[in-house]
């Protein structure tokens, strides 16, 4: 098992990887909200947490049907399959090393783009914390949906369009947290612990529905 | 140890592909499956793999060394048409990788990664990333996989499609080897593989539609 | 042993024949009831008076609740065939959690509209970001995404089993999705937002209300029951034809 997560790790990093295009993809994404909106600071202020995690969200979208087809195009996923570890372990495995590899990229360039939006210390640092809690369970929840995907013809983009409804819940809780830090009247814990609950819990259903929807597209 | 199928019959989309197909091989027996292109050679390996659920029918593995209760698929190795190796990383990387990843069966020890290249002939490169080789060479590691791990039952898919001559002879010599220390073969192939004593089964494709379903 | 014979029972019922035979038999009465609970329950939409706040609009009411009802039940009448589909490997759950999608998404559809048709004069404006409705949109969306996919896949068998997957984790996030839309919008939303239903309803308005219901219920098993007897149809077009071309490559 660590033996997959190191491969997948080193894979994610060499040359092909995903890892530095989501990246670039999340700073492409929240710099063009500028000059939408219009250079008003106080207005990106306001909206910046909101739109860090929007950003965060497809840019953590655009790698997810990397995470199995990949291994199927070389025939990889057939052994993976074969062997008697639990598949839902090996599918949790895959999930953290995606993570590694494109989720914590995210988490840690995260602060440049608050300062971008202008957004306090405070906000920057809750918008970070809450992206490091609720994007593992972005990924937990579009590895169902790269399962799908590995028996699509063509998954690509109708893997975002099935996980983003199911990824409500994450933004809505992210976003929150994080004004819930700034504005005062607003209980920062309740909301976190439930970001918290929603990772867990993803992190159970995720890998359990990934796996079963792969050994239902094996072929 | 011995590896029974009874009955086995499998679908690829609605077309029933063959049904009422049976074996059975003894430890040190090989059966070659021949027959023309769609015939259902690969379906009938990747359902003994156990990744295809058969329509009717059931293959297993028995005899007093096997425990009860392992899954036909924990002994096998499967070599399919695509190698199971990862371009950006070196040979090594690749096939210390499969050695940890899949670990052994029961009652046999696996090659370590050098020596299980070196039996491929390809000892010297093994620092070279996968991508780099040519196709054979990229088939010969993928073969030497089936190497560092132990497993008493290889299903092998066109194993020599890509390869010259002398490669052919290489493979020749490890199945045997494999054979003759107790192994079973399955193999599905256009080239007559160098054995000798192989049962063979004639594919012929194409059962019938199964419009029983509906 | 009872137990068996109760499964028994249940698969020789699911045989598509049978299923066919047995449809063909109830549809026409299943037919004939709903059409005429519509014309009992849209006679007493019609001539039941109007609120006095809300004037004929409430009328609209007696279309958007029993939709909106059916969009849940009808996730709820997938999710069950899906769990056919990957336990028991039944085909004919297959084909009903597929032919439900489309129907699904139209009754949520007529959910969506009519109450954005109510919201106009009501709010004053087609559209709001209430809990209740973004949490029926996002349903919605599922819908449409399970539609997508399903047509994306050549093999079937291997879709139903695909979005029989993606069926039950939608079922399983549904309560949580809607929970925190909720609680989405008591943090975002002044407390301002007029409640469905306004006032507690009282006989005259929950007679209608209740037969529509009941009609739209039926409606929906007799579409149900029709799609699936047209998908069964053409799987069964689709072997014949499947057939005709293997047997040509044979003579050939």
């Amino acid at each position: 098992m660590i033996a997959l997560l190191l491969r997948d790790l080193k894979l994610s990093v060499r040359a092909g990887g995903g890892a530095l295009i989501g990246v670039l993809f999340f700073m492409t994404v929240v710099a063009v909200i500028p000059f939408g909106v219009g250079p008003d600071l106080n207005l990106l202020s306001r909206i910046g947490p909101a739109i860090v995690w929007i950003g965060a969200l497809l840019s953590a979208l655009l790698g997810l049907d990397r995470l199995f087809q990949t291994d199927r195009d070389d025939g990889s996923l057939d052994l993976l399959l074969m062997q008697e570890h639990p598949l839902v372990l090996t599918v949790f495995v895959k999930c953290v090393a995606h993570w590694l590899g494109n989720g914590l990229p995210l988490v840690i360039a995260s602060p440049l783009l608050g300062l971008f939006m202008n957004m306090s210390e405070v906000a920057i640092g809750a918008t970070m914390l809450t992206l490091l809690v609720g994007t593992p369970a972005l990924t937990f929840i579009g590895a169902v949906g790269a399962a799908v995907a590995v028996a699509l013809p063509r998954g690509g983009l109708l893997v975002s369009i099935l996980v983003l409804p199911l990824a409500i819940p994450v933004l809505i809780f992210g976003v929150s947290v994080s004004y819930a830090a700034v504005e005062d009247p607003a209980p920062f814990m309740p909301p976190f612990l439930i970001l918290l609950a929603i990772t867990m819990f993803f992190a159970v259903l995720g890998p359990l529905g990934a796996a079963l929807a792969l050994r239902s597209a094996s072929d | 140890m011995r590896l029974t199928a009874e009955n086995l019959g499998a679908r690829r989309g609605e077309d029933l592909l063959f049904q009422d197909i049976s074996f059975s091989l003894d430890a040190g027996q090989a059966l070659v499956l021949t027959g023309p292109n769609g015939s259902g050679k690969s379906t009938l390996l990747r359902v003994v793999a156990g990744f295809l659920r058969p329509e009717t029918g059931h293959v297993a593995l028995t005899g007093p060394d096997v425990a009860s209760g392992v899954k036909l698929a924990e002994a096998c190795h499967y070599l399919g048409h695509r190698n199971a190796m990862k371009a950006e990383l070196s040979v090594w990387e690749n096939l210390s990788f499969w050695k940890s990843f899949l670990g052994d069966f029961e009652g046999g020890k696996g090659l370590p990664v050098t020596q299980a290249a070196e039996a491929v002939g390809l000892g010297g490169i093994t620092h070279l990333p996968f991508g780099y080789l040519s196709a054979g060479q990229q088939r010969r590691i993928a073969f030497a996989k089936l190497l560092v791990a132990y497993r008493p039952v290889w299903i092998l898919d066109e194993p020599t499609a890509a390869l010259d001559v002398k490669a052919e002879d290489i493979f020749g010599g490890l199945i045997r080897h494999h054979l003759s220390s107790g192994g079973i073969l399955l193999a599905a192939t256009h080239q007559p593989l160098a054995l000798e004593s192989v049962k063979e089964l004639q594919m012929k494709g194409f059962a019938a539609v199964a419009e029983e379903r509906w | 042993m009872s137990d068996s014979i109760a499964i028994t029972k249940i698969s020789e019922l699911a045989n598509p024949t049978r299923f066919l035979a047995l449809a063909g038999r109830v549809l026409p009465w299943l037919a004939g009831v709903t059409a005429a609970l519509f014309m009992i329950g849209l006679y007493l939409s019609f001539t039941t008076e109007g609120d006095y706040q809300q004037g004929a609009t409430v009328r609209i009411m007696y279309i958007h609740v029993p939709a909106a009802w059916l969009s849940m039940m009808c996730y709820t009448v997938m999710a069950l065939s899906a769990i056919g589909t990957l336990v028991w490997r039944h085909p004919l759950a297959d084909v009903s959690h597929k032919a439900a999608a489309p129907l699904g998404a139209a009754f949520t559809f007529v959910a969506l509209a009519t109450g954005s048709l109510w919201g106009k004069p009501m709010w004053g404006t087609w559209w709001v970001w209430d809990a209740r409705l973004t949490s029926v949109f996002v349903l919605f969306l599922m819908y449409l995404g399970l539609i997508a996919l399903n047509r994306a896949m050549d093999d079937p068998s291997k879709a139903a089993r695909v979005s029989a997957v993606l069926i039950l984790v939608g079922f399983v996030n549904i309560p949580i999705i809607k929970f925190s839309v909720d609680w989405w919008n008591t943090l975002h939303q002044p407390a301002s937002v007029i409640r469905m239903g306004g006032p507690t309803l009282d006989k005259e308005f929950l007679w209608p209300l209740l037969i529509m219901a009941l009609a739209f219920t039926l409606l929906f098993f007799t579409l149900h029951i029709i799609a699936i007897r047209n998908e069964i149809w053409r799987r069964r077009v689709a072997a014949q034809r499947r057939l005709a071309a293997r047997l040509a490559s044979r003579e050939a």
